[in-house]
């Protein structure tokens, strides 16, 4: 095993593995040049809108669209009704209406499409469907969903998922008990490319879309459900996306596109708002934790209980999943012995809640790390040696009873944060861009405290829990113009990441050459499973390594020489001799293998234990966040927010860097100022103006050190790299203000008066 | 209505333009120029961000109409020859773009800075960069851009 620092950059290199190869589509991206789903143009198309419930729960008594029809220029007016297939959508329960039919279950619910010449006329047409609504008692309360007198927002009951975790002594003791209960508002992914795509009938009566989504088969799979058509009918491609976050996972404008698309004839086109979106997707899942761990006088951990609730608002997206890594990593990355947890996911009448970055991690860490904190400081040991005690190294089970059988560095990550240089004090008369408050000219260093926070997480990457979890990629070698080309064809989605960028890397890697073609995403091919927990450079990487190897095989096989490898357009030997060249081995024809990939099984969990192995990977990281605190306005300015993470193997040491301190940010996000604020089922605050993301100004300079330590099971070793840097600053962060202002802050984003405790 | 304007140095007529078109709309629709970005449509991200005149603006806060008779620049009209313009550039070897839909209004609105400030601080950077929101990078590699861009 290896552990570097990255710290100087290396920017082009040869393109290969562990080079910072460049983006593909970095120049187009620049120029203005790249087509993003909402830049998407077709002669002669039209314009589709959604009319969405105001509702959190009404009755749908009736709906008449006679007005809206004859508004000149609108080509269609859809509802439940016009639905030709099974009116269900959904990622793992088919619960979710694709147009709501006889209630609505949360406000902006999709009721009715309209497609017009222009994206007025067809919004001002939606606003002329008259829906008569009997509105509804609605559940907007989630610890009174499982209450028996509750309003049932399904009819099967509010439980979308229970599981519970029972290992070692079910009643155990010990000489210190800590505990706290944790709140964690509503995120959302904010990604900046809105909702959108393109849908063109086809000739054959069925439809091409052009999307921003994560996962195009499982997409195409409930969207041939609705229209009533086969696969073949229903042909997705991957449109450039704007950034995702697992809020593309599940379905938007997809279904609807195709439906207007095919009552026209003529291609629609869909594009939302930024308060169109905020209603659109699914969101990150607000939870309410009790939690609590009992331990030996020196700290070491004896038990550890939680009980966590999701809501999961009115239709299940993932949530089911939610649960499953809230439950079973919800203790974080410490060997605790003796376990009793309790994860819950119910249905409300609330937004629909589903996949974010950190998924069902980021909220069980906020509790974990803050009792830790609290468990440190009752028995006296430092914050970051009580990390370092509990912490699982490998060879130690997690509560699941699933041995970790690479890398778990926790004591060395949370031990390299804490050794990297602090920032420097503030001294003298300080630039108030760098004071809580900034401009707003609110204090010039008088009442500011600083503090410092750590944390550390663990996360698993991949599909869970006995997921068939593979990827497609297909592999292609010929000579074009003298020089040997690789073309590279996988399903999976390029969200902003650098995915595309790995492909090109590892087929550079396996097949020595230096041109590779990424050909366009699409379900021509098979399924590259989601975009999401952090799996598409090991699972997809995985696959084109895989057909790589296969093409490498095919060629090889060519020339009566063993151990030769390509290299340019040449074969080798292993005595680097010349064999011959690819352009006599090939002709004029191509060598094309495809691979469908899997990592190693999983395993469902024990329902009354929860014990099993239930996931393939773990990816550990650990914060330092130091921040100063405006006490007396209670406002909160980041000063560094420091990184240590495992990533197994920098297939692209500059992307690595770059997906770390992106995730950093998000996770600081939702511990200072991220809220989808939900009253009585109403979002109030569906923009940007009133949901704030961190701007340049919020963020602090990031301290990145990586660690490699190869994963043997994982091609080329690497660890899933997304997700937990989400998770770990957010504590971080929550934990330095803790420091600061020796408040208990337990719910985040911390606002203002609960620094002040006005 | 017919609005005419100059775009990237070439002369448009466009018709039919409704009176409550945005110039962004305009330019991202009816005039096939989409770098121009639409992530919220409320002046609160810079992703829109075009020179009207030589002024930065929030092309979703600018009435089509507004910009009758006016000279506007987008992050298509920036580089020449096929050359990137160094901000452009710097973006580009910076790591600074991922998904990129930040991207367009941030190398208008750096292209402003340098242009006012040749030399910035971080601070000053800081400043001139908070309206243009970016979700994936977490800025700092934008700060590298931009210094990277400034040092030449």
């Amino acid at each position: 095993m290896t552990s570097t620092q990255i710290t100087s950059q290396v920017r082009i290199g040869d393109g290969r593995v562990g080079q910072s190869a460049l983006r593909p589509d970095g120049t187009l991206k620049v120029t203005g040049e790249f087509a993003y789903s909402s830049d998407l143009w077709h002669d002669d198309m039209v314009w589709g809108v959604t009319l969405r419930s105001p509702h959190p729960h009404a009755r749908i008594v009736s709906i008449d669209t006679t007005a809206a029809s004859a508004v000149p220029g609108v080509s269609a007016v859809l509802t439940a009704d016009d639905v030709p297939g099974v009116n269900a959508v959904g990622l793992e329960h088919l619960d979710t209406p694709a147009l709501a039919t006889g209630v609505v279950r949360y406000e902006g619910e999709p009721v009715a499409l309209v497609a017009a010449d222009h994206p007025e006329t067809a919004r001002r047409a939606a606003k002329r469907i008259v829906v008569d609504y009997e509105v509804l008692p609605a559940l907007t309360d989630p610890r009174r969903a499982l209450d028996a007198d509750a309003p049932l927002v399904h009819a099967d009951g509010n439980l979308v998922r229970s599981m519970q975790i029972r290992r070692g002594d079910p009643a155990p003791t010990a000489p210190v008990v800590v505990a706290l209960d944790f709140e964690v508002g509503m995120q959302d992914q904010a990604f900046l490319g809105p909702e959108s795509g393109l849908a063109v009938p086809a000739e054959d009566g069925g439809v091409d879309l052009f999307v921003a989504t994560q996962w195009l088969h499982v997409d195409q799979t409930q969207i041939c459900r609705v229209l009533g058509l086969p696969p073949e009918k229903v042909r997705l491609t991957l449109a450039g996306v704007g950034g995702a976050f697992g809020g593309r996972e599940a379905l938007s404008v997809h279904v609807h596109a195709c439906l207007l698309a095919l009552r026209t004839g003529r291609p629609v086109k869909m594009s939302y708002a930024r308060d169109e979106s905020f209603h659109g997707h699914v969101h990150r899942h607000p939870a309410w934790l009790r939690y609590e761990f009992g331990a030996q006088p020196d700290g070491t951990l004896v038990y550890g209980k939680a009980d966590i609730l999701f809501d999961g608002g009115a239709y299940a997206s993932s949530t089911a999943a939610v649960v499953g890594n809230g439950g079973t990593l919800g203790l974080g990355p410490y060997a605790i012995p003796n376990v009793r947890v309790d994860a819950r996911g119910v249905y409300t009448n609330n937004p629909p809640c589903g996949a974010m970055r950190g998924f069902g991690c980021v909220q069980a860490a906020f509790a974990h790390e803050a009792l830790m904190d609290a468990l440190a400081d009752r028995v006296g040991v430092d914050r970051v040696e009580i990390r370092g005690l509990n912490g699982m190294r490998l060879g130690d089970s997690n509560i699941t009873g699933q041995v970790i059988d690479s890398a778990a560095p926790v004591r060395e990550l949370i031990e390299t944060v804490r050794d990297m240089p602090l920032p420097a004090e503030r001294s003298g008369a300080a630039d108030i861009r760098e004071l809580p408050g900034g401009v707003s000219n609110t204090t010039h260093g008088e009442g500011v405290v600083r503090g410092i926070g750590y944390a550390v997480t663990y996360k698993n990457v991949g599909f869970s829990e006995g997921f068939d979890d593979y990827s497609t990629a297909r592999v292609r070698l010929e000579m074009t113009a003298g020089e040997p080309v690789a073309t590279v064809h996988t399903a999976a989605a390029e969200v902003g990441q650098g995915l595309i960028t790995v492909e090109q890397q590892i087929c550079r890697t396996e097949l020595g050459v230096e041109r590779v073609v990424v050909h366009p995403k699409d379900t021509t091919v098979g399924s590259g499973g989601s975009t999401s927990a952090s799996r598409q450079t090991y699972v997809t990487g995985g696959a084109v390594k895989a057909a790589c190897e296969a093409v490498r095989a095919s060629v090889l096989a060519r020339v009566d020489v063993p151990e030769c490898r390509l290299e340019g357009d040449k074969i080798v030997s292993a005595h680097g001799e010349v064999v011959a060249s690819l352009a006599e081995v090939l002709g004029s024809g191509a060598v094309e293998e495809t691979v469908e990939w899997r990592h190693r099984p999983t395993r469902e969990i024990d329902p009354e234990t929860g014990q099993g192995d239930a996931h393939v990977q773990y990816a550990f990281s650990a914060h330092r966040a130091v921040v100063d605190v405006d006490v007396e306005l209670g406002l909160v300015k980041v000063v560094a927010l420091d990184t240590a993470q495992d990533v197994g193997k920098a297939i692209n040491p500059d992307a690595v860097i770059g997906q770390i301190q992106g995730g950093s940010a998000q996770g600081m996000g939702l511990a200072l100022m991220e809220e989808i604020v939900v009253t009585d089922g109403h979002v109030r605050n569906p923009s940007f103006t009133d949901y704030l993301i961190p701007t340049i100004l919020d963020m602090p300079p990031m301290r990145i050190a990586v660690l490699e330590y190869a994963d043997p099971h994982a091609p080329y070793g690497v660890r899933g790299v997304g997700e937990p840097p989400t998770i770990s600053s957010g504590p971080a962060v929550a934990a330095a203000i803790r420091a600061a202002t020796g408040r208990a802050l337990r719910r985040v984003p911390v606002r203002p008066e609960h620094i002040t405790g006005t | 209505m017919r609005i005419s304007l100059t775009v990237n140095g070439n002369r448009h007529d466009v018709d039919d333009v409704w009176e409550g078109e945005s110039l962004l709309y305009a330019l991202r629709e009816r005039m096939g120029l989409p770098g121009s970005k639409n992530a919220c449509e409320q002046g609160e991200c810079g992703s829109c961000t075009v020179y009207l005149d030589d002024v930065p603006v929030c092309s979703c806060l600018v009435a089509a109409g507004q910009a009758q008779g006016r000279s506007v620049t987008t992050v298509e009209g920036l580089a020449s020859d096929e050359r990137l313009h160094p901000v452009q550039q710097a973006f580009l070897e910076c790591g600074a773009v991922q998904c990129g839909f930040c991207t367009p209004g941030l190398i208008v609105s750096t292209h402003d800075l340098l242009e006012r400030n040749p030399a910035p601080s971080d601070p000053e950077i800081r400043e001139a960069l908070a309206g243009n929101l970016c979700r994936c990078t977490g800025y700092e590699k934008i700060l590298d851009a931009v210094r990277q861009a400034a040092s030449q």
